[in-house]
């Protein structure tokens, strides 16, 4: 292990704790992930020593909460490339932020007849708000089939293409699968026929370096608690051209520049998009949580990951009734897997029995399910503060809830 | 017997048992002893529909008895849709209207269990009364 995981170990009480006497064993990461005691002593500081409404109060307290809120944007911007911070719109979370970007920028540019591609493999999250806005408007859903492996058949996302497509709207990495998408060429080719591009970066920002900058990506979204911050914090990032021209998606405070009864005008970038009171605790909390990721580093962090998979990738093979679903070689921390016919939730409960939290279900992705054919998987997803032992410990637990279940 | 006589055997049966890995394999052995559900029941009306597995319940009228069948997708909730039917089936429909079922709290299924499975189980139970109840009407309106 390229770094000292006893030590990052103790920046999470919770991964010492017990579940039904046995020491939990934490591999639901892709679900969330735990969080370190730096940002619940940020949380903390806030509430007890920092903690008034921002953009409004000229006192002491409100202008010490406004400058951290914003100091969090700079952050944020800063960890994901952006150029500039008012770029960073702060939502409860990814699917928000999607909800955001269907709501007020298909409003504006989506008519009847025009096409949103998205993919086989995304979660619903980044299905659901743009079927709303196909039926909201009479548009048309298009989806990138994928392979075996798991990996995007990208001739077929070409013929995808016309000139009804409006926007493609993906995942960086599949929360099911694993699989990191090959987004620079994605953007690429959309960007070739003038189609901005939507990534939904929920499961690829904890694991690897993004920048949006580079990719040239047009929006991308991620959530605060996927990455060692507070629920309900999360981010939209948008090019300032889009973002601009997009109308508001909520009305409140805050997001208004002047309000009579006759008319509204609306405040710039980015409150426009941050009606009522913003969670400020939590934006801090989540630069807080960056601010750790960066001082561990994200290439210690990808390193460390990709040998934890590698190593339980190889261990669960031992079982040889073991399907893995996701097989890309461009692959995150997730293990989806099924054991036979067994269905995945007796693995679940037999699991969770022995202190291993991993998901079982459709996670989100039914018409990926519907695609391999199965009800569900069982999902074991890492994070950098897992261990070689605690692999060795679920594929023990897995091996006996397999004894007792084939 | 009984409907109490055989919660309270169950409830024994369970207690032989101090480590949960081991009821667990009783709840196995429930759900692998469960005859298969006819396929001409696995229609959408049986079908109680769980956020992870899926449970088909049916229920006949032979000699005056309510009897159930049902089956799960999934072996642990099939051992509960058994454990259920091995206390229900068979009874008059106002012994099952009437019955308190408390062998799952006591041989603590319910608070072992997932609460989306824990909600099945509650469901399981409602639908198996609700069963009785159309049951006994369709007999009492003879």
């Amino acid at each position: 292990m390229i770094f000292d995981t006893t030590k990052i170990r103790n920046d999470f009480p919770i991964l010492a704790d017990k579940v039904y006497g046995k020491p939990l064993v934490y591999f639901d990461n892709a679900a969330t992930t735990q969080k370190p005691r730096c940002v619940v002593a940020k949380i903390e500081e806030l509430y007890f020593h920092g903690n008034a409404n921002i953009h409004r109060g000229v006192h002491y307290l409100s202008q010490k909460a406004t400058e951290a809120h914003e100091n969090a944007r700079q952050t944020v911007a800063n960890f994901i490339g952006a150029a500039a911070s008012s770029e960073i719109i702060f939502t409860r979370g990814a699917t928000e932020a999607i909800n955001l970007v269907a709501s007020s920028w298909g409003e504006k540019f989506c008519s009847a007849g025009d096409e949103i591609i998205v993919s086989a493999m995304e979660h619903h999250s980044n299905i659901v708000p743009w079927q709303m806005l196909c039926e909201r408007k009479n548009l048309k859903l298009r989806v990138i089939p994928i392979n075996h492996d798991g990996e995007l058949l990208l001739d077929e996302y070409e013929n995808l293409i016309n000139e009804k497509t409006r926007l493609v709207a993906l995942a960086h990495i599949s929360n099911v699968l694993g699989t990191i998408n090959p987004v620079k060429k994605i953007i690429e080719i959309a960007h070739k026929h003038n189609i901005p591009v939507l990534l939904d970066g929920a499961q690829a920002v904890p694991h690897i370096k993004v920048n949006v900058s580079e990719l040239d990506v047009d929006f991308y979204v991620f959530s605060g608690h996927k990455i060692y911050a507070p629920t309900g914090i999360g981010v939209l990032y948008g090019k300032t051209n889009l973002l601009d021209q997009m109308p508001p998606y909520q009305g409140g405070g805050e997001m208004i520049q002047n309000v009579s009864f006759e008319k509204t005008t609306y405040n710039s970038l980015p409150f426009k998009f941050e009606a009522g009171t913003p969670d400020y605790v939590g934006s801090v909390a989540l630069a807080t949580a960056l601010d750790y990721v960066q001082s561990i580093g994200l290439e210690g962090i990808a390193t460390c990951e990709t040998e934890l998979m590698r190593y339980a990738t190889k261990r669960i093979l031992e079982i040889p009734e073991v399907t893995i679903f996701g097989t890309s070689a461009a692959k995150s921390a997730v293990l989806s897997f099924n054991v036979g016919k067994i269905h995945p939730y007796d693995i679940g409960v037999l699991l969770d029995h022995q202190g291993i939290a991993v998901r079982t279900g459709h996670h989100c992705a039914q018409p990926l399910m519907d695609f391999l054919k199965v009800p569900g998987t069982i999902r074991a997803s890492f994070a950098f503060y897992n261990t070689f032992d605690e692999i060795d410990t679920f594929i023990n637990a897995l091996k006996k809830a397999v004894a007792m279940l084939l | 017997m009984t409907i109490n006589e055989i919660q309270d055997k169950i409830i024994d049966e369970f207690a032989q048992f101090d480590d949960w890995m081991d009821r667990y394999s009783l709840l196995i052995d429930y759900g692998n002893e469960l005859a298969t559900l006819d396929e001409r029941y696995k229609k959408p009306e049986n079908l109680i529909e769980g956020c992870q597995s899926r449970v088909w319940l049916n229920a006949d009228v032979q000699d005056g008895l309510v009897v159930y069948s049902g089956e799960s997708d999934a072996v642990l909730v099939k051992g509960i849709v058994s454990l259920l039917i091995t206390v229900l089936s068979k009874h008059t429909a106002q012994e099952i209207i009437d019955a308190d079922i408390y062998f799952i709290d006591a041989i603590g299924l319910k608070e072992h269990l997932s609460p989306t499975r824990s909600n099945g189980l509650v469901a399981m139970l409602k639908q198996m009364k609700i069963y009785a109840i159309a049951l006994n009407v369709k007999n009492t309106s003879k």
